[in-house]
């Protein structure tokens, strides 16, 4: 073909930059806000909103709030008055735990914090063994600490604990239980051996038929009554058990979506080189299920965050909880719509954190592979 | 053959030359008879080719003899020890027996380094850095030491395959099951596997592959074996197998597969 407009040779044509249109700011207005007679008007519908609703909440919480003083009578009520979370702030961290023992609270969340910084922070070396010791020994060491009764430590009630100490206590030791718990029950559901697979279907059926509220009302009114008289089983602990139990339920079921997702050709070639079931299973299929469920097993964490604030059925004051409490205060009645937000924000900030946690770790297990 | 069934003195004795013997094997998938008498016995050393119609048990054949599907009647010898439903027996089996699969089924959240490494560390306690210079041997072999740090969803089909192929031969097995390693590969890259095969083939290794390449099944087997409908229908020599068929199924196949 002899073309008489051809300026190049077959093969030799050079990228030229795209045209203003496609690139730049004025290229991404005009492909995500302006480009049909629909998106114009969705673009102008939702400046209006941000300008009626975005704007005079942003002015109640930060503009025109108060922020300094001691008393309600510092509060000027022309916006939020922050004076009251800054009062109530100690009851809101640690409930009613003894002052003079706070620094035990602290130590454990500061340990804790620095392992997992350590853990989750690409390049820190030593990673294998932070990780054994958040599992293990830190535990105990957290137990002592927060619980005391050892090497010295005064003995405190958990009813005298509250606040986001108790939402975290409750919400890691579930994530840390519910996890492994429900990998078992999991791999149960699909055993060949019918009682295991009976007894996993039972138990995974029985606690995700039942509301949350239930398993608690159950753990505290309930289960007294079967005790033999002066046996006190802690609160805390019945709730502990009940959250986990729960959660590992949701979890097992979240983890046989994966499991069903790995195909035979994985065992199959698994096994012909020799490797055992456990081995199989541990090396092969259980990283592949679990990385290819991250989200649902991060769902399932975020809720089983969120479900905390229902132990205040039974007596415990979680984070909620203690807001509550603030806000019935007849010295600060009128503010509970300031201690609701910092719930709220305390919620989001940690349930934000683990979402973001999650997509960086499906990016970073990405290996190319498509199903 | 059925001797041997009997006698067991006799197999160890031949259990020296023999790498696996098939005594009256059945199986059924179900109501489906899929393998019906198969008698087969496999010298060291040699290179066996298993060639028939779609469908006709050639995948159940040698994946019984590692155990990956079960067999109902008769006996399965391998390397002189008989399969049962000993798990801890079926283990050992499985380390001394390769296996290569039409899909690779490579382990796609391991480089290709750890894929190779993995049995011989977990299953023989190889340390580890002797198993990853063991598997850069193997890597070297099959031609592409280069990847040993990539993922599977990296590579191409036949740069797949030839790691599949690496991996079994890390666990230094005695016998290598193939089932259709070329099958789903695109045509550019079926010689570079077939290669790989050929040089294991020259290696002295025992080889039982089920393929259609009949180039390969020319230049390196030692004997041919024709199935249909669960049955072994001919064996042969190559030679006479091509150029001489007996059975009339076995002339219908190989006039489909050679024109087509
Ligand atoms: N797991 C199974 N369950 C039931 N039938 C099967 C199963 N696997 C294979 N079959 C059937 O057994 C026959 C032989 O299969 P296969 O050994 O894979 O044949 P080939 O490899 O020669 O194509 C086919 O008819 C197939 O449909
Ligand atoms: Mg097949």
């Amino acid at each position: 073909m002899a073309d008489t407009t051809q300026d190049y040779t077959p093969g030799s044509h050079p990228d030229l930059p795209p045209p203003s249109s496609e690139v730049g700011v004025i290229g991404w207005l005009r492909h995500n806000l302006f480009a049909t007679p629909l998106d114009w008007a969705l673009t102008i519908l939702a400046v209006y909103l941000i300008y009626v609703l975005v704007v005079p909440a942003l002015d109640w919480m930060l503009f025109s709030a108060d922020w300094a003083g001691e008393t309600r009578d510092d509060c000027s009520r022309e916006g939020a008055c922050w004076v009251f979370a800054r009062v109530w702030s100690k009851v809101f961290i640690y409930g009613r735990y003894p002052v003079e023992e706070l620094w035990r609270v602290n130590l454990t969340f500061i340990i804790q914090f620095v392992g997992l910084a350590a853990l989750m922070i690409p390049g820190v070396p030593y990673k294998k063994w932070t990780g054994i010791f958040l599992l293990i020994p830190y535990p105990i060491i957290a137990f002592f600490l927060l619980y005391g009764g050892a090497f010295g430590l005064e003995p405190v009630e958990t009813s005298l604990w509250g606040g986001l100490m108790v939402t975290l206590v409750i919400a890691e030791v579930g994530i840390v239980a519910s996890l492994p718990i429900g990998i078992v029950l999991a791999l149960g559901r699909r055993s060949k051996m019918p009682i295991i697979r009976a007894i996993c279907v039972a138990f995974i059926e029985l606690w995700r038929g039942v509301p949350l509220i239930t398993v608690l009302f159950m753990a505290s009114v309930m289960f007294p009554l079967f005790m033999p008289e002066g046996v006190n089983f802690d609160k805390l602990l019945r709730a502990l058990i009940g959250v986990a139990m729960f959660s590992a339920a949701y979890m097992a079921e979240v983890v046989r979506g994966g499991l069903q997702a790995i195909p035979k050709g994985q065992y199959e070639a698994a096994q012909a080189l020799g490797l055992s079931y456990p081995k199989v299973m541990t090396f092969i299929v259980l990283p592949q299920a679990l990385k290819l469920v991250i989200p649902g097993i991060v769902n399932t964490f975020i809720g089983l965050f969120k479900d905390t604030t229902l132990v205040l059925i039974i007596g415990l004051f979680d984070l909620l909880g203690v807001v509550q409490l603030a806000a019935t205060n007849p010295d600060w009645l009128g503010f509970a719509v300031e201690g609701y937000v910092v719930a709220a924000v305390g919620f989001w900030i940690f349930c934000f954190a683990m979402s973001r946690y999650s997509m960086y770790m499906e990016r970073k297990l990405e290996t190319g592979h498509k199903r | 053959m059925s001797e041997a069934a009997q006698a067991s003195p006799l197999q160890t004795s031949m259990s020296e030359e023999i790498a696996i013997q098939m005594i009256d094997v059945h199986k059924w998938y179900g109501e489906f008879h899929v393998l019906k008498d198969i008698k087969l016995t496999v010298n060291r050393g040699e290179r066996i080719v298993i060639c028939g119609p779609s469908g006709s048990g050639k995948s159940t054949l040698i994946r019984c003899i590692n155990r990956l599907e079960e067999h109902q009647r008769g006996q399965i010898i391998v390397d002189g020890v008989e399969l049962t439903n000993d798990v801890k027996q079926i283990d050992a089996i499985r380390s001394e027996v390769g296996m290569v699969f039409q899909h690779f089924n490579l382990f796609p959240h391991l480089t290709v380094l750890e894929n190779c490494t993995l049995a011989p560390i977990w299953v023989r306690k190889t340390p580890k850095s002797q198993a990853d210079e063991e598997a850069m041997e193997m890597l070297t072999r099959v031609k592409i030491p280069e990847q040993a740090q990539k993922y599977p969803g990296q590579l191409s089909g036949g740069q797949q395959q030839r790691v599949a192929i690496a991996r079994s031969l890390c666990m230094n097995p005695k016998i290598m099951l193939f089932d259709e390693p070329t099958s789903a590969l695109d045509p550019e890259m079926i010689k570079e596997v077939l290669d790989t095969m050929i040089q294991l083939a020259e290696s002295g290794m025992t080889m039982l592959c089920v393929t259609h390449e009949m180039g390969f099944a020319k230049t390196v087997a030692d004997r041919v074996i024709f199935m249909d409908e669960g049955e072994i229908i001919e064996q042969n020599r190559p030679h006479e197998f091509f150029n001489n068929p007996q059975s009339d199924r076995t002339k219908l196949f190989l006039s489909q597969i050679l024109t087509h």
